[in-house]
């Protein structure tokens, strides 16, 4: 997928032909990496797939499994994480929408109002990546917290009540999922933004003469390989997390990664593990075919 | 050439039954033509024909379905890019940006390994003027520096032949107009041959020894700017070179040096070395330049009514209309004495039959009429 | 001659013009205000790298310089650290050299089964961390291998790839086909091509790659914790220690990374832009 230079084909003339030859050069530059992807993804998901079906022997030490194709593992582990499921989707939907919320003007500004701090606004928006992300969601934790700037100040107005809490809610968790991907929203978008030619705006400007016309008939449909790229590069990500559930929230916003997490290293139940992922990944994969196929970006892939 | 690897012909260049297919799709078909070492040869043509397919066949960036190039008696046909004695000035001008304006000329003498590529890059910079900008980077150029440095870095290889794809068509026409000079005065003091393609006409007839005038893939007629203005050879070239008013007509009899021509009932007459035809059929042609106003020529076709005349400077050009309803064009010069013609007047028209051409009249009269002209 | 009198235009008022003004940079605030939500938590832990904390880095407790003068105070904060810089060193070279020839083979030839290719590039980025760090370490296990570094270099090598080639592929196809048709009309043959024009005009996508790849796996979490054993990174290391207060070292350690990748891309950009207008 095209993640953050979705349309830069358009740009090269279709003359090059010659360029583009057919011989085993190709896939000579393939095989390692393909070795390697193959070796380290494709074989560890079949591996997944191979462990979600299995059982453990009556009386066997813990961690220790067979296979038995047992296909009823999916419906246990589903129906026992439901919940879990369902939040995972909800939340990393908010935090999506917020996130596109905050970064389209932020993209929009960077790509057409900053002159020449762009590439230095550019930098900034990159920049928190380096201090880690780990660091900033427990400085969130701190900031929100009960002893926290934030906390304090609330409390001193008077429409809020004394035991009034920002950590350890959904909201805190949906904020954090928001802030932390937020990056992987604004670059596509900055891409895709930055590639309209602010010509074609003036001659829309000329012929529609409106400002908001102009923005939602020419720059949004123009900017939308970015808008795909953005979401789902914030979507995924986010329906997978755990960190912030773990920092941020209480026992009722777990994620179903925070399950997936706990069955693998606390409960040692690696067919349930693997049939969460995988329910997980597949449910994923259906959402974002659906989601290429009805916003017509198919160049993506 | 000090490259044993790139080849050493010279001579003129042959494409021989060259034909580029594009899928289902023939770009260039059955293309046959001779460019004489060291001529200024333009390559004329509607967008779409297949002038810059034909280019890139001969600069080897794309492999003919069929026929050959050769150059003097070296078949250069699937010769690598890199092998042929011949460097192309792209329509972009392709300058490497990353590379300055002097590494971007000593690209090509260090790939054949020269040596001292100094004297030869500051002789070429001093050849288009620009000698003071080699340090500078090709984004700091301004269009038409870029366009020269564009030719500078392909003629330093001293190649058998120069390949030019609408160089400036990116400039103003001012600027145009200089660069079509100034590349005219390069050429006749290198020496090599100038393969120039362009859209515009009037570029191709003030640069050119030799205009090949291609349409939909085919060469319809190739001759001096001249030849093909007073004697083109079919509707195409008549109406794309120019303006051309063209008339059906009937052959009454072929005798002596001229030839009757009836059209529409009245009789004319043509000299039978302007004749593209044999056949009985024909088409009439005449330049509006060569129409006259109220004047007693040879070939008198009577009356008409003015419809329509636009002041233009030097002339005036004028729609009359004809008494089988053909509208013709009729340039006037502005000179003392011409006469206070107004629309709705009643006009005679006629000219001299040495002005006359005819051509086969199963053509469209309008083919190459409605073409774009850059530069009309 | 007539001379005509405009009417006076009204004086506009000073909260109309304020209005207005506002109106006009209304999305500059908004911006304004992303990056200071953006920064807030960077500036809170740079902040509490000075604070004289001890053991729990929670709550203010006086300013000092201690942390900074001693980074390596608190127990593997720096072997974390270390480790963390191993590992991204090693995977992004790999994933940059792996990545940047599949995306030339993609931008550059023809061959068969190019959307099968563009489907093992794409899924990675579509498969949640957790579901890769999972299947990795279930397949690990299989085999009975021990996870540590080598399974974490793996690990970050393979979901790098994908990013490196989206990267290095968009730089290839917005290169102007013809440059390299210049070079090779210029007597450069296929290698010299490459050397000279194609592989210059790639660098900075090869550049911003491997940069990304850096700050991908310097900050990744969930698939090191999975596949990392007993090893531990900076990421892993501040995690484990959250739930019993992490040491201002942290901090400091957090605080510097980012000052110096800021320096080394804005040093990277304004010599790059020297470069340009020499
Ligand atoms: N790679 C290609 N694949 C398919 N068709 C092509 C290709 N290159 C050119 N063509 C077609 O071949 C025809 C000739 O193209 P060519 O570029 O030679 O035209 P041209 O005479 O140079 O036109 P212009 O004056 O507009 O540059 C066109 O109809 C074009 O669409
Ligand atoms: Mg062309």
């Amino acid at each position: 997928m095209a993640f953050l230079h979705a349309t830069a084909h358009a740009s090269a003339p279709a003359i090059d032909n010659a360029a583009k030859k057919r011989s085993l050069t190709p896939y000579f530059l393939l095989l390692p990496g393909m070795v390697w992807l193959i070796g380290f993804f494709v074989l560890p998901i079949a591996t997944l797939a191979s462990t979600s079906t299995m059982t453990r022997p009556d009386g066997a030490a813990v961690g220790t499994y067979v296979q038995s194709l047992r296909f009823q593992n999916y419906l246990d582990a589903f129906s026992a994480n439901k919940d879990q499921f369902f939040r995972s989707f909800i939340y990393a939907g908010i935090a999506t929408l917020l996130a596109l919320a905050i970064a389209y003007p932020l993209a929009y500004m960077i790509a057409f109002k900053a002159g020449k701090m762009r590439s230095f606004l550019l930098v900034l928006v990159v920049a928190p990546f380096f201090t880690s992300f780990l660091l900033r969601t427990i400085a969130w934790t701190q900031i929100l917290g009960d002893e926290g700037p934030v906390v304090s100040f609330l409390k001193a107005l008077p429409f809020f009540s004394n035991d009034i809490r920002l950590t350890s809610t959904p909201f805190a968790v949906v904020s954090g999922l928001t802030y932390n991907f937020l990056p992987f929203m604004t670059l596509p978008l900055y891409a895709s933004l930055e590639r309209i030619d602010p010509r074609t705006l003036e001659a829309a400007g000329d012929l529609y003469a409106n400002g908001l016309t102009t923005f939602r008939r020419v720059t949004v449909p123009l900017s939308m390989p970015g808008v795909v790229a953005g979401t789902l590069l914030t979507f995924i990500p986010a329906a997978g997390d755990y960190v912030n559930a773990y920092l941020l929230g209480n026992p009722n916003t777990r994620m179903i990664g925070n399950v997936i997490d706990s069955r693998f290293f606390a409960i040692v139940d690696y067919p349930t593990a693997a049939a969460l992922s995988f329910t997980l990944m597949a449910a994923i994969l259906i959402l974002v075919t659906l989601y290429i196929r009805k916003s017509g970006t198919d160049e993506l892939v | 050439m000090s490259n044993p690897k790139v080849s050493d012909s010279r001579g003129d260049l042959h494409l021989n039954r060259l034909t580029k297919r594009f899928a289902d799709f023939i770009a260039v078909d059955d293309l046959s033509l001779t460019v004489p070492r060291g001529s200024f040869f333009a390559l004329l043509g509607p967008s779409g024909c297949g002038k810059t397919t034909t280019l890139r066949m001969i600069a080897g960036l794309e492999e003919p379905t069929q026929g050959m190039i050769s150059i003097g008696d070296t078949d250069i046909t699937t010769a690598k890019p890199y092998r042929r004695p011949v460097n192309t000035v792209f329509q972009n001008y392709a300058l490497f940006p990353h590379l300055t304006i002097f590494e971007n000329i000593a690209f090509g003498l260090r790939r054949r390994g020269v040596k001292d590529v100094k004297k030869d890059v500051d002789n070429v910079l001093e050849l288009v003027e620009l000698g003071h900008l080699a340090e500078r980077k090709p984004n700091q150029l301004s269009g038409g520096q870029q366009q020269r440095i564009a030719v500078a870095r392909a003629i330093v290889n001293k190649p058998e032949v120069l390949l030019l794809d609408e160089p400036l068509g990116a400039l103003d026409l001012k600027l145009r107009r200089q660069m079509q000079i100034e590349l005219k005065r390069i050429q006749m003091e290198v020496g090599i041959t100038f393969i120039h393609v362009t859209h515009d006409q009037e570029e191709a007839m003030t640069m050119a020894d030799t205009i090949a005038v291609m349409n939909q893939g085919k060469i319809e007629q190739m001759g001096s700017p001249a030849e093909l203005y007073e004697s083109p050879k079919t509707a195409f070239v008549a109406n794309f070179l120019g303006q051309s008013n063209l008339i059906k007509g009937k052959v009454n009899s072929r005798s002596g040096a001229n030839a009757s021509v009836n059209i529409h009932g009245i009789d004319i007459e043509v000299p039978i070395t302007r004749m593209a035809s044999h056949g009985d059929s024909v088409l009439i042609g005449v330049r509006p330049e060569k129409l006259n106003i109220n004047a007693k020529s040879k070939n008198s076709i009577g009356n008409g009514t003015v419809t329509d005349a636009s002041f233009v400077g030097v002339s005036t050009q004028y729609l009359v209309k004809t008494s089988w309803d053909e509208e013709l064009v009729v340039f006037e010069q502005n000179d003392a004495g011409a006469p206070d013609i107004k629309v709705g007047d009643t006009v005679s028209l006629s000219w001299e039959p040495a002005h006359t051409f005819a051509l086969d009249g199963n053509q469209d009269l309008a083919a190459g009429a409605d073409v774009d002209h850059e530069a009309d | 001659m007539k001379t005509t009198t405009l009417a006076p235009a009204p004086m506009p008022t000073l909260s109309h013009r304020a209005s207005r003004w506002f109106a006009r940079n209304l999305i500059r605030i908004y911006a304004a205000l992303a990056f200071i939500y953006l920064f807030i938590p960077v500036a809170y832990t740079f902040a509490f790298s000075f604070n004289d904390a001890g053991k729990s880095n929670l709550i203010w407790k006086g300013f000092t310089l201690d942390n900074w003068k001693n980074p390596c105070g608190a127990p593997e904060v720096c072997s974390a650290l270390g480790n963390s810089l191993k590992i991204g060193l090693i995977s992004t070279i790999l994933a940059t050299i792996l990545g940047t020839m599949i995306a030339f083979a993609l931008g550059r030839y023809r061959f068969k089964g190019r959307s099968v290719i563009n489907l093992l590039i794409f899924l990675p980025m579509a498969t949640p961390e957790v579901v890769l760090g999972a299947s990795l370490l279930a397949m690990f296990l299989n085999f009975r291998i021990n996870p540590g570094m080598t399974t974490i270099i793996i690990a970050h090598v393979m979901f790098c790839i994908s990013f490196v080639v989206v990267t290095v592929k968009a730089r290839i196809a917005s290169l102007d086909p013809r440059l390299e048709q210049a070079a090779m009309d210029l007597y450069a043959n296929e290698r010299e091509t490459f050397r000279y024009i194609t592989l210059p005009l790639v660098m900075p996508g090869i550049a911003g790659a491997a940069l990304l790849s850096f700050s991908l796996s310097f900050d990744d979490f969930i698939i090191t914790n999975f596949n990392s054993g007993t090893v531990a990174t900076f990421p892993k290391f501040v995690y484990v220690s959250a739930a019993r207060g992490i040491p201002a070292q942290a901090n400091v350690i957090g605080s510097s990374m980012f000052f110096i990748a800021l320096f080394i891309v804005v040093a990277g950009q304004i010599i790059g832009r020297r470069r340009k207008a020499r």
